[in-house]
């Protein structure tokens, strides 16, 4: 047996996968709280223990850990025009995996450099200006950050031609400063995988520790990458395949969790049909959103308010119950339904909640009439040939019915313009091992690709 | 010298996408940096674009008619995103019909645009005003 131990230290669950490379099965998984406040470690060890031990003891050839404990990996981004560089840089930042607290555009004000003081961000990622172009946001935005009281690590990501000046500015106040490609070299292109690694290099060397997440590697060997990462990684590594080792092709992953739903898609995206134009930032074929107002717990209010009364009528409840019921699972974040109503409205929320995160997720068509008849603009991705959704996430994997919530993700055709997959075939990742994944895709990515196509099954 | 930046592009709903092909072609060709926009481009854009790649001169194409109507309150809304300077050049069929050019002209100089081309201008004009207009000549 090739025992690997692979950890993710969630923000409410460490979560652990053990499996063998040699059957590329999985030998156990277990979870238990995460136990930050005090030491990582007894949060593992408890998740560890249920787990039944080989008679010989646990003899791992490796221990990998993801990490979205501490708040996840929390990240501000600063651009020029709001559209343009400073969305490149909020996609570079999700990308990288990373909460985006908030994103700043033009040039930072006394209340924006206020603000970041408050948000505390672990990276700031610092972008503006296309290669060539704009100069003095940089310069002038690495001036303003070095005025703040306390030196946040920052990624520079911006015009190439002041971007080692507006590091050497940084580097006045902040510790350490990193110089990557710009996120937008010229105007609509979106240039993320460098600003992506520097980021995810930052996190290692300095994030880990900042955390306390250091504990864990004393007996892990690395936190390699933010949880979502992981995630996004092993999505990547099952839609496109590996050497011989074909993958399923584009797909999208919806992951509802208690405090957000996050959406994955590994797609292009390109117009389906003829005589669609394209218009706006292209998106990265990688793409991640997070929907902080569609949780099933945590932010539940949030998610009541962000549909409305859809929720009541959908239900067919009053909407005073509902308020009540979503009120309970903030007080109780780790409530499973107790009983069949209980059940039959979780299933609503989450069923909402996918809706509206896809919608928000996908790309929409407009018809804009000319003298010359209708011309089609696309906007976004284009994934209404998707063939392949992908379930995850605690709420979700714990219902009964979790094709009622996914069916969300399916293109409706009384909102045609939401280019959402219109006959995706449905899997549930059911062992919850995508983010491990994703951490065994840094040592054997054709095990991790096997693996994924054994473990997820079709709904 | 340094490259000048100039951002290209048809606006309003006109799709007319040939001669934004040639233009950026013949742009190109002439030394200068081109950020085609593309067609469909509505007022912003240009604008984003200009601010985001510091350019030094908005191009504006309209041939389908409705010109003025799209390019009214460009120069405005360059002032209030701070590059109120830029030079604004616009070309084509700028309005409906076959009408006296001089009017037009005096129309779209009155909405703040410094160079107005009739149609059939060939590219080689707005070149040579362009290094004149900024200075290369």
């Amino acid at each position: 047996m090739q025992a690997v131990l692979l950890v993710d230290f969630g923000s409410t669950y460490t979560k652990v996968t053990i499996v063998d490379l040699e059957t590329e099965r999985i030998i156990g998984t277990a979870q238990a709280g995460t136990t930050i406040e005090t030491n990582m470690m007894e949060g593992l060890h408890q998740a560890l223990e249920k787990i039944p031990e080989p008679r010989d003891g646990w003899q791992f050839v490796r221990k990998l850990a993801c990490s979205s404990a501490a708040g996840g990996l929390k990240m501000v981004a600063s651009g020029l025009v709001k559209e343009l560089t400073a969305e490149a840089a909020r996609r570079a930042a999700l990308g990288a995996g990373a909460r985006v607290l908030q994103v700043f555009s033009y040039e930072l004000s006394a209340s924006d450099q206020e603000k970041i003081g408050a948000l505390k961000p672990d990276i700031l990622l610092l972008a503006g200006g296309t290669d060539g172009g704009n100069k003095e946001i940089l310069l002038k935005n690495a001036e303003h950050l070095a005025e703040l009281p306390f030196s946040i690590p920052v990624v520079v990501a911006g015009n190439k031609v002041v971007a080692l000046q507006a590091a050497e500015i940084l580097r006045k106040r902040h510790h350490p400063v990193v110089v990557a490609e710009n996120v937008m070299p010229e105007l609509n292109v979106l240039a993320v995988d460098s600003a992506r690694l520097a980021i995810r290099e930052v996190f290692l060397d300095n994030i880990i520790h900042a955390k306390g997440l250091d504990k864990a590697e004393e007996f892990m060997e690395r936190v390699l990458m933010p949880t979502p990462a992981a995630v996004l990684s092993a999505a990547e590594l099952l839609a496109q395949g590996f050497d011989d080792e074909a993958g399923l092709g584009e797909l999208l992953i919806v992951d509802v969790g208690g405090a957000t739903t996050d959406v994955h898609s590994l797609a292009q995206g390109e117009p389906s049909k003829p005589g669609v134009m394209l218009k706006g930032l292209p998106e990265p074929y990688a793409k991640r959103t997070v929907e902080g107002d569609l949780g099933m717990r945590y932010s539940a209010l949030a998610l009541g308010e962000a549909v409305g009364k859809r929720l009541a009528k959908h239900l067919g409840w009053t909407e005073e119950k509902v308020h009540r019921q979503l009120e309970l699972y903030v007080a109780e974040p780790w409530r499973v339904p107790e009983s069949e109503e209980e059940s039959s409205f979780d299933t609503a929320m989450g069923r909402l909640a996918v809706e509206l995160a896809v919608e928000r997720h996908v790309g929409r068509i407009e018809v804009v009439y000319t003298p010359f008849g209708a011309s089609y603009i696309q906007q976004g991705k284009d994934l209404t040939p998707l063939p392949v959704v992908i379930g995850t996430g605690g709420v979700l994997l714990r219902n009964a019915q979790p094709l009622g919530i996914l069916a969300g993700a399916v293109f409706n055709p009384a909102e045609p313009t939401l280019l959402k997959p219109q006959e995706p075939e449905f899997y549930l990742d059911k062992d919850y091992i995508l983010a491990a994944m994703g951490l065994l895709r840094e040592i054997s990515p054709l095990a991790a690709l096997r693996m994924m196509k054994k473990y997820l099954v079709k709904i | 010298m340094e490259q000048k930046t100039l951002i290209l592009g048809v606006i309003g709903a006109d799709v007319h996408a040939v001669g934004n092909r040639i233009l950026d072609y013949a742009f190109t060709q002439a030394g200068f940096k081109v950020i085609n926009i593309g067609v469909l481009a509505s007022q912003e854009e240009f604008i984003q674009a200009a601010i985001e790649t510091n350019a030094d001169v908005i191009l504006v194409s309209s041939l389908y008619g409705h010109g003025e109507i799209d390019c009214r309150g460009l120069r405005e809304k360059c002032q209030e995103s701070g590059i109120g300077n830029i030079l604004l050049y616009v070309g084509g069929n700028l309005v409906v019909g076959k009408q006296d050019f001089a009017p037009v002209e005096r129309l779209f100089k009155g909405m703040g645009f410094d160079r107005i081309y009739p149609p059939g201008t060939m590219p080689d004009v707005p070149i040579a005003n362009l290094r004149q207009d900024l200075g290369l000549v």
